[in-house]
């Protein structure tokens, strides 16, 4: 037990809130000082309601973000993942909305887990998902507003990346994964997906309310990361295509553009 | 494909070309669907704790499990890479934008 | 009878429910004699999408009140600034019918706990919340309430009782408070109060909003009953009771019925919001009837019957 009665009572309890308790002896340590029951006597059970209001919260907050991690590693691991996870990242916002953003690497670097190195880029795509939820309502680029640059101006077009769009590459089927561990309905519908890696990306992007999740082809993924990163439009084309092997479908990379829901529109504040 | 920059000709041609083939935004009826109605996520901050419930949290309940030792029990359990695959990949080129 | 409805701001001393996601199209179709929805103001901080357009839909048909979780008024830290000018800007985008906080903590050295933790009342520990709550009033600019926790500990140190320790706040400060009966009697069997005591010495004046919610049972280290706030079921008779006799003696409230986990139908939570109404109703005030919202719930009503 810490000795420190002049603390205003945050100060005494929060060392105690986190801590892996195995045994009693543990959550008496875990106690703080002057924390009582009624009569007075140490109340270790008494405090352990809030050590695991703390802890429960947290592991169901984390797991409202991460559903399909969830589905992956079933419930006891991920709630024993997950307290490792809150011990090491404890939230420094109150904002639970925002929580878990560290994840994704946490499963990375965790050892025990290096047999399932598709679980990191899944938690990547569901945590693009959640950005995208929350992001901003802000208009879209769409095909009209792309008619009407003028010729001339077309190549040097540069483009504001869409708050609520995300690109994810990865050598992973992470897609299918997402959609088959969402829910018990999907695990039990869908089949395994073929693990083999591959050269992959998803779009993550919200056109109004809903978040929707699509495939796209390594180069349109290439072309649209680029223009994300602030390269012209012919620009993002050049570096694309330089790359590319045989004939290359510039209409087809356009339409893409158009339909992606990526950019913003091309004025603040417009619909165009 | 050379690597010549591509002429605001071409470019204006291939844009006219890929809007031709975009099909017109949705109609109202398909917004007006989506209006507040779709798929929502419960509140991150509302979660309480009590006995039955997925926040349980009572005074009898500890989460003493051991990540380290435990072994995953979801569908994961089924998509294990074969052994000669795994940590054998270099990592592939990823990007998630912060926008 | 002292008269309540006076302090309650703008929402009417009439049933209020939480507002749930998985409830929002059922609502804004049926459109049932809510007197107000209540917030978690965290869960409405994110930029955009689903939960402010779910919110801002609401807002056109009911009065709306914001319940905050995550201000650690009773913590040590300094108030979160960033949080405030957050929550500024919900009160600024919604111009929400009332502001409650909680007497705990959730943060500490910039961590959050996202529980409402406990404090020891004495003189230190108050100063430090008078302090806190002035700040939130001058940066919000408004008049906030400030709710009685449920509680499973106690602290040695402790010098004021919870009632004077409240009272004191709101002297100080000019704070409401929002008396939340089931607390009041989860606290009371928990550290062997009686509620009777414990509502008799409470300051009614400063009342503004009633929380009533479900709790759990559990046992304490001397194998006694320990209550646990869980929200996760309908509220327990031995609460409606007490509510009964507060509002008897104060008058009709606002009341809020809090039910957070294991979420029910719509209709499980309407039909709690109607037993509040009926004894609410039976003191409400001749005079003091609900605004437009209510017209349009009434009309609705008549059309479905």
């Amino acid at each position: 037990m810490r000795d420190d009665h002049t603390a205003l009572g945050s100060s005494r309890l929060a060392g105690g809130l986190l801590v892996p308790v195995a045994s009693g002896d543990d959550l008496a340590r875990a106690l703080p000082a002057g924390v009582v029951g009624p009569e007075g006597q140490p109340a270790p059970r008494r405090f352990s309601v809030y050590r695991n209001n703390v802890m429960s919260s947290l592991i169901e907050a984390l797991g409202s973000v991460y559903p399909a991690i969830r589905g992956l590693l079933g419930e006891d691991y991920f709630k024993a993942l997950a307290a490792e996870f809150i011990r090491g990242h404890p939230p420094r916002s109150p904002v639970l909305l925002d929580y878990g953003a560290e994840f994704a690497g946490f499963l990375e670097g965790f050892p025990p887990l290096a047999d399932y190195p598709y679980l990191a880029d899944t938690a990547r795509l569901e945590w693009a998902w959640l950005k995208a939820y929350h992001a901003a309502d802000v208009p879209g680029l769409s095909p009209a507003c792309l008619a009407g640059v003028a010729a001339d101006a077309l190549g040097e077009l540069t483009l504001r990346p869409h708050p609520a769009a995300a690109i994810l590459m990865s050598p992973w089927p992470v897609h299918e994964i997402w959609q088959r561990n969402r829910t018990q309905d999907a695990r039990e519908a869908l089949p395994p997906p073929d693990l083999s890696p591959g050269d992959r990306a998803v779009l993550i992007r919200r056109p109004e309310l809903e978040v929707e999740v699509t495939d796209l082809s390594p180069v349109e993924a290439r072309f649209l990361t680029a223009l994300q990163a602030g390269e012209t439009l012919s620009g993002a084309l050049d570096t694309v295509l330089a790359h590319e092997e045989g004939e290359a479908d510039i209409a087809g990379l356009l339409a893409s553009l158009a339909t992606s829901s990526a950019f913003c529109a091309l004025h603040r504040g417009s619909a165009c | 494909m050379s690597k010549t920059r591509l002429t605001a000709t071409v470019l204006a041609g291939a844009m006219a070309g890929a809007l031709a083939g975009i099909a017109a935004p949705q109609d109202a009826a398909a917004q007006a669907k989506e209006k507040c109605y779709g798929v929502s996520l419960k509140g991150q901050n509302d979660c309480k704790a009590g006995p039955g419930t997925t926040c349980a949290g009572t005074s009898t309940v500890d989460y003493q499990g051991n990540a380290w030792t435990l072994v995953p029990k979801g569908s994961c359990a089924d998509m294990k890479l074969p052994g000669e695959r795994q940590g054998s990949l270099s990592p592939l080129e990823r990007d998630l934008p912060k926008a | 009878m002292t008269t309540m409805s006076d302090l309650a701001g703008g929402l009417p001393a009439a049933a209020g429910l939480g507002l749930k996601p998985d409830h929002v199209r059922e609502i804004l179709e049926m459109r049932p004699a809510v007197g107000f929805f209540e917030v978690h103001a965290e869960n409405f901080m994110g930029d955009g999408g689903m939960p402010h357009r779910q919110l801002s839909a609401i807002r056109e048909l009911y009065p709306v009140s914001l319940h905050g979780v995550g201000l650690s008024i009773g913590g040590e830290d300094p108030l979160d600034k960033g949080h405030l000018a957050r929550l500024k800007r919900l009160v600024e985008r919604y111009a929400p019918a009332q502001f409650s906080e909680h007497l705990a903590w959730s943060t500490h050295e910039g961590t959050y706990f996202n529980d409402l933790l406990p404090l020891p009342y004495t003189e230190q520990t108050l100063a430090r919340v008078c302090d806190h709550v002035d700040e939130v009033q001058e940066v919000l600019g408004l008049r906030m309430l400030l709710e009685n926790p449920s509680t499973y500990v106690a602290f040695s140190e402790t010098t004021l009782s919870e009632t004077e320790f409240l009272a004191e706040i709101a002297g100080r400060t000019g704070c409401g408070l929002l008396l939340d009966v089931n607390n009041v009697h989860v606290s009371c069997v928990n550290q062997q109060w009686s509620p009777q005591d414990y509502l008799a010495d409470f300051p009614m004046q400063h009342v503004g909003e009633i929380h009533l919610g479900g709790h759990a049972q559990d046992t304490d280290d001397l194998g006694r009953p320990l209550l646990i706030d869980s929200h996760d079921r309908e509220v327990d008779a031995q609460v409606w009771a007490l509510f009964a006799d507060v509002i008897a003696r104060h008058g009709s409230l606002p009341t809020l019925i809090e039910w957070d986990q294991a979420l029910p139908d719509l209709p499980v939570l309407l039909d709690e919001a109607r037993r509040a109404e009926a004894i609410l109703s039976a003191h409400r005030l001749s005079g003091h009837r609900p605004s437009g919202h209510r017209l349009a719930a009434d009309q609705e009503m008549r059309r479905a019957g």
